[in-house]
């Protein structure tokens, strides 16, 4: 048996070895510092340059702006009234909420059938399902649209875009949740189907409470998924005036391509919810994005 | 336990179905009518007009300089930029990414250096394109970049970084790089705090370098995690579409157009269906490798990271 005054601390260190400690360190603290600084440089480039004068933006760098002192709020008033992102922005809200909580109640339900009740075909389904999880939109941009003009022109509405992400997002909720789901402990599960409870009240008072950090996860996920998505609102939302901001803003840049001052202003109107959503649930955020490594 | 009634198994399949209708009506169905359209001409409401057999295929490799020539060196056309996207993108992402991984561990700020390279990951690729339009502005009273340049060699003349068909393509990349790396770099970080303490220790007690227990014990130990991230960067790659349709549209010329974006332009730009789901074709057989991967994973691990 060792005791420990014998044991001679590991970190125990001498002025000299912590002055060499340091210097050999040193490289790393300046890699590592320097490409921290590097990555964040555009994203505080775009937020100076939003909140700057139009005429200082055309006559000097954002970088001056440290020293000038020229803060305004305008370029955020023009570019809400005038360019109508104000209005993008609510449409980026109408079309992301139910594109979200569409595919995570189907998404949950399913995923109780395939974790805890049995019927034919089970696996094979399932196994659809994963595969299903990185079919590229492009093979179903056309028959979708078509599909939407021809069926009461739900492409002129927000119905279209609504459909579209939350049968893209439905296989990865399926896979998620189920694989969740499953680790729930079985006894729980069925002690309560021998009080008689029925399946959907198992799902309803045991499963999803017991899984909110999965839902969360997922939630967040598809949130940011269709928030940030360009593609699939720009075939499936033909009237322009329910496209969101993600679309609206790449014609701000055709309109108003040096204008600098009203370009940062809708792209940081554009970041600024997820970059919300980031820092009050990074811990959610970093796992659904995590477990959406799967997807893309 | 109590067996399961039939009542309950249908109760089961009453809990997938409306998933497995959805999934069928826009996901399934539409794929079959892409690649069937694939075969034809197409007409302005996406029909099957006119059957060409194989021609859009023939088409698209041997006869369309932009997507794909190979007559001239070096080659392009989109698939050509696809390709230095997977060589670059994927080459730079894994590179910086793992190198913070390995070295943000090592310092007490670690939380602070992290949080600052993957916030991108929350950001649009709109927004990421609006970002980099400026960093990228030839004028260096804009751009951050030739302002740097010209900082350090008062003569240099700016480059329109985005202007240029030899450049544009590693200008975009670098942009989506960017946005991607902090996943890159959670990933492997999370991998690298796996890794038992007491491997490390053992190894460094018999007088390892740094350099050796990076290369012999850490990178074995992340092959899983590295095929993960590779594969996530891969279909990034297959799939890029929304920073070149803000940053370029494609141009100059037709320098910067992928894949994705050459399925847009035919489709509904060009009118042409049927051409572009041919492409949407050829996009789906080289994702389908993956998919089957996935498939196989999950069917032997019962799970996928």
């Amino acid at each position: 048996m060792t005791t420990v005054e014998h044991a001679v601390p590991l970190t125990a260190q001498t002025r000299s070895e912590r002055v060499i400690r340091f210097i050999t360190r040193t490289p790393i603290h300046i890699a590592l510092i320097g490409i921290a600084v590097i990555w964040l440089v555009p994203t505080v480039g775009l937020a100076l340059t939003s909140f700057r004068q139009p005429n200082n933006i055309a006559s000097s760098g954002w970088w001056h702006s440290l020293t000038q002192w020229d803060w305004t709020l305008h370029n955020y008033g023009s570019v809400i009234h005038a360019t109508g992102m104000g209005h993008a922005w609510v449409n980026s809200v109408i079309i992301t909420v139910p594109a979200t909580l569409l595919p995570l109640t189907l998404g949950a339900l399913a995923a109780f059938g395939f974790a805890w009740v049995p019927f034919p075909f089970r696996d094979t389904l399932f196994l659809i399902i994963v595969a299903l999880m990185i079919v590229p939109i492009q093979t179903s941009l056309v028959p979708l649209l078509k599909l939407f003009a021809q069926h009461g022109h739900l492409n002129n509405h927000y119905y279209g875009i609504w459909l579209a992400h939350t049968a893209f997002g439905l296989p990865l909720a399926v896979f998620l949740l189920r694989n969740f789901f499953i680790t729930l402990p079985k006894d729980l599960i069925e002690a309560a189907r021998i009080d008689g409870a029925s399946n959907f009240a198992i799902f309803r008072r045991i499963v999803v409470p017991l899984s909110v950090p999965a839902l969360a996860s997922f939630g967040i996920f598809q949130f940011l998924w269709v928030w940030n998505d360009l593609l699939m609102a720009l075939i499936f939302v033909s009237d322009p005036s329910k496209q969101p901001m993600t679309v609206r803003i790449p014609y701000l840049i055709s309109t108003y391509g040096q204008e600098y001052n009203l370009l940062a202003a809708a792209a940081f109107l554009l970041m600024f919810l997820p970059l919300i959503v980031f820092f009050a649930l990074q811990r959610y955020f970093v796992q659904g994005l995590l477990a959406g490594s799967v997807k893309s | 336990m109590r067996p399961w009634s039939a009542l309950e198994r249908v109760q089961g399949l009453l809990f997938v179905l409306p998933a497995l209708v959805v999934l069928a009506v826009f996901l399934i169905y539409p794929a079959y009518y892409t690649i069937r359209l694939a075969f034809y001409e197409g007409d302005f409401h996406f029909g099957f007009f006119h059957y060409l057999g194989v021609d859009n295929f023939k088409q698209l490799l041997t006869n369309d300089k932009d997507f794909l020539d190979l007559s001239k060196f070096p080659p392009s056309g989109a698939l050509i930029n696809n390709l230095r996207w997977v060589i670059f993108y994927i080459g730079l992402s894994l590179l910086i990414g793992l190198g913070l991984a390995v070295l943000a561990v090592r310092v007490r700020y670690e939380r602070v250096v992290k949080t600052a390279i993957f916030v991108p990951m929350a950001i649009a690729a709109t927004a990421v394109g609006v970002i980099w339009l400026l960093v990228y502005s030839p004028d260096p009273n804009v751009g951050v970049l030739n302002a740097l340049l010209q900082g350090l060699d008062s003569g240099f003349h700016p480059i329109s970084w985005l202007g240029r068909p030899n450049l544009v393509n590693y200008a975009l990349i670098f942009a989506y790089v960017w946005a991607s790396v902090g996943f890159v770099m959670v990933v492997l970080s999370a991998a690298i705090k796996g890794i038992p303490a007491e491997v490390m220790e053992a190894a460094r007690v018999d007088g390892a370098g740094e350099w050796n227990i990076f290369r012999r014990i850490m990178l074995p130990m992340l092959s899983l995690p590295l095929s993960v991230v590779t594969i996530w960067l891969f279909i990034n790659v297959i799939k890029v579409f929304d920073i070149i349709y803000v940053m370029t549209g494609g141009g100059p010329g037709t320098s910067s157009r992928v894949i994705a974006f050459t399925m847009y332009e035919e489709t509904f730009q060009n009118g042409r269906p049927g051409y572009g789901a041919a492409v949407a074709v050829i996009m789906l057989i080289l994702i389908a490798p993956v998919m089957v991967l996935n498939v196989r994973r999950f069917r032997s691990e019962r799970v996928v990271a």
